[in-house]
């Protein structure tokens, strides 16, 4: 190597990190063996001696942060989240699988069943049916209020399978069957000359005259299988939902699930050309190369799709090919995925999940003042 | 008890702060706390997995322990109110779109 003096070397670059700094900040390598620069740089004096400024500054953050929406339907919603923390991006999903409100059947009570299903596996299989109510309207029921309209929604089973018909009865989460009234089961009493004998709900007025569900019955998701019923069985039962968060029970999690993953990153160090290209392409089990043409018979690999890449690391794996691509992984991209259960659209869980953790970082700021 | 702050009256540099949160509050104020220069050290704990309770530690270059906190607090609302500000921005734009699209 020619000896260079020192003042002839080009001059590093002025606030900002250096190239292979940089890297290790904001991408995770995949190798072989194992993932390195998994961590994030968080404290802000980290890159001080190289005159770099990690500190956060919230302009640069608005600046910088992007949201892209790919896929969105009444269930589902993919998008990506651009520019921001893995601690907050988990914060958004812990929030959405925990700590979002649903309605979800709590009680039930169980006039009749003579169905093979054991009525304690029967009140769970009926708490896991997703309701198709906004919990924003309801109030949560704490151990000394008294279910009303505000706090509960009742609902109705009675199936009974004919002995005549000689066949089985699939009975569904949607013979469940509303009362918007409430309970219809008369509370045992002592004195029975009251003149209107008590439920097991205080409903003062039916659910049907609030605005909200005047023309907008409350179901659940249909055709769910609850039970089958033989011949002669029979299902009589009534089961009140309560308000609750995923945390106390994952019935009232109002996601199906919520999850993410960092946008995957797939670099080819040299080119890859002719067989090896060829090679390259049959590797990978989801398509992510290509090859191009570049004239004159020389056949080119090229990195077509690597959203697609699953990190399975097949094309790596072989001796002498770490060389030749590198997989790597952004830090602050997040492909983050929502499956609502059904009780709001995704869109709205998100917004609302953001809106939680603000209102807890409001807390602390009051309590600490 | 839900929210405490074991520290000295004398150095109010640094303080252990006692809430009744879980990872999410926490790992996110770790993160906030740590990109503010005012603060050298910081870290959370949670003292057993059954109680919903969590340690943070702040310790900062002199500033209170507990503005830095609040401070720390404030940031991470704000990044949450613009998160939600460009997120409503891009679910509308995105229904607007395909919208046009299918007309
Ligand atoms: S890691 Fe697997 S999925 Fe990704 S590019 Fe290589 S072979 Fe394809």
């Amino acid at each position: 190597m020619p000896k260079v003096p020192l003042w002839d070397l080009p001059e590093l670059p002025q606030n900002q990190l250096p190239l292979h700094l940089q890297l290790q900040k904001t991408r995770v390598s995949c190798n072989n063996d194992a993932p390195t620069n998994t961590e994030n740089v968080t404290y802000s004096g980290a890159y001080a001696a190289l005159g770099v400024d990690n500190s956060l500054r919230l302009d640069e953050f608005r600046n910088n942060f992007k949201v892209k929406v790919i896929k969105l339907n009444e269930e589902d919603m993919e998008f990506d989240l651009i520019g921001i923390d893995a601690s907050i991006a988990n914060a958004f999903r812990r929030i959405l699988i925990s700590e979002l409100p649903t309605m979800a059947i709590e009680k039930v009570l169980v006039a009749n069943s003579s169905s093979v299903v054991q009525d304690e596996v029967l009140a769970h299989r009926l708490g896991l049916i997703p309701i198709k109510v906004d919990p924003r309207l309801f109030d949560y029921m704490s151990e000394n209020d008294v279910p009303n309209e505000k706090n509960s929604i009742v609902f109705k089973l009675h199936v009974k399978c004919e002995r005549k018909s000689g066949e089985r009865l699939t009975v569904y989460s949607h013979d469940l069957e509303w009362l918007p009234s409430g309970s219809e089961y008369v509370l045992p009493t002592e004195n029975s000359s009251e003149s209107k004998p008590k439920t097991y709900t205080s409903f003062t007025s039916s659910q049907v005259s609030l605005p909200e569900f005047a023309n907008n019955p409350i179901t659940v998701t249909p055709g769910i299988i609850i039970s089958k019923l033989a011949p002669g069985q029979e299902i009589e039962l009534e089961a009140h939902a309560v308000k609750g968060v995923g945390k106390t029970h994952a019935k009232w999690s109002p996601v199906a699930t919520a999850w993410y993953r960092m946008l995957p990153e797939v670099v080819l160090l040299q080119d890859i050309e002719d067989e090896d290209a060829q090679k390259l392409v049959n590797k990978c089990p989801v398509n992510v190369f290509d090859i191009e043409d570049m004239g004159k018979g020389v056949k080119r690999a090229t990195v077509a799709r690597p959203r697609a890449c699953t990190l399975c690391r097949e094309c790596i794996r072989e001796p002498g090919w770490e060389e030749k691509v590198a997989l790597r992984r952004v830090k602050d991209h997040f492909i983050f995925t929502i499956e609502s259960t059904g009780a709001l659209p995704p869109e709205v869980l998100f917004t609302e999940a953001v809106k939680i953790l603000e209102d807890k970082c409001e807390s602390v700021i009051t309590e600490l003042s | 008890m839900s929210k405490m702050e074991h520290g000295s009256y004398k150095d109010q540099s640094a303080s252990t702060f006692s809430l009744a949160e879980d990872h999410t509050l926490a790992n996110a104020l770790r993160f906030t706390l740590n990109q503010d220069p005012r603060v050298s050290v910081c870290g959370y704990s949670i003292p057993h997995p059954s109680e919903a309770r969590v340690n943070i530690r702040v310790q900062t270059t002199g500033d209170p322990a507990k503005e830095v906190l609040k401070d720390s607090c404030q940031d991470l609302m704000m990044i949450c109110q613009h998160v939600r500000s460009t997120f409503d921005q891009a679910v509308a734009d995105f229904k607007n779109n395909n919208g046009s699209e299918s007309e």
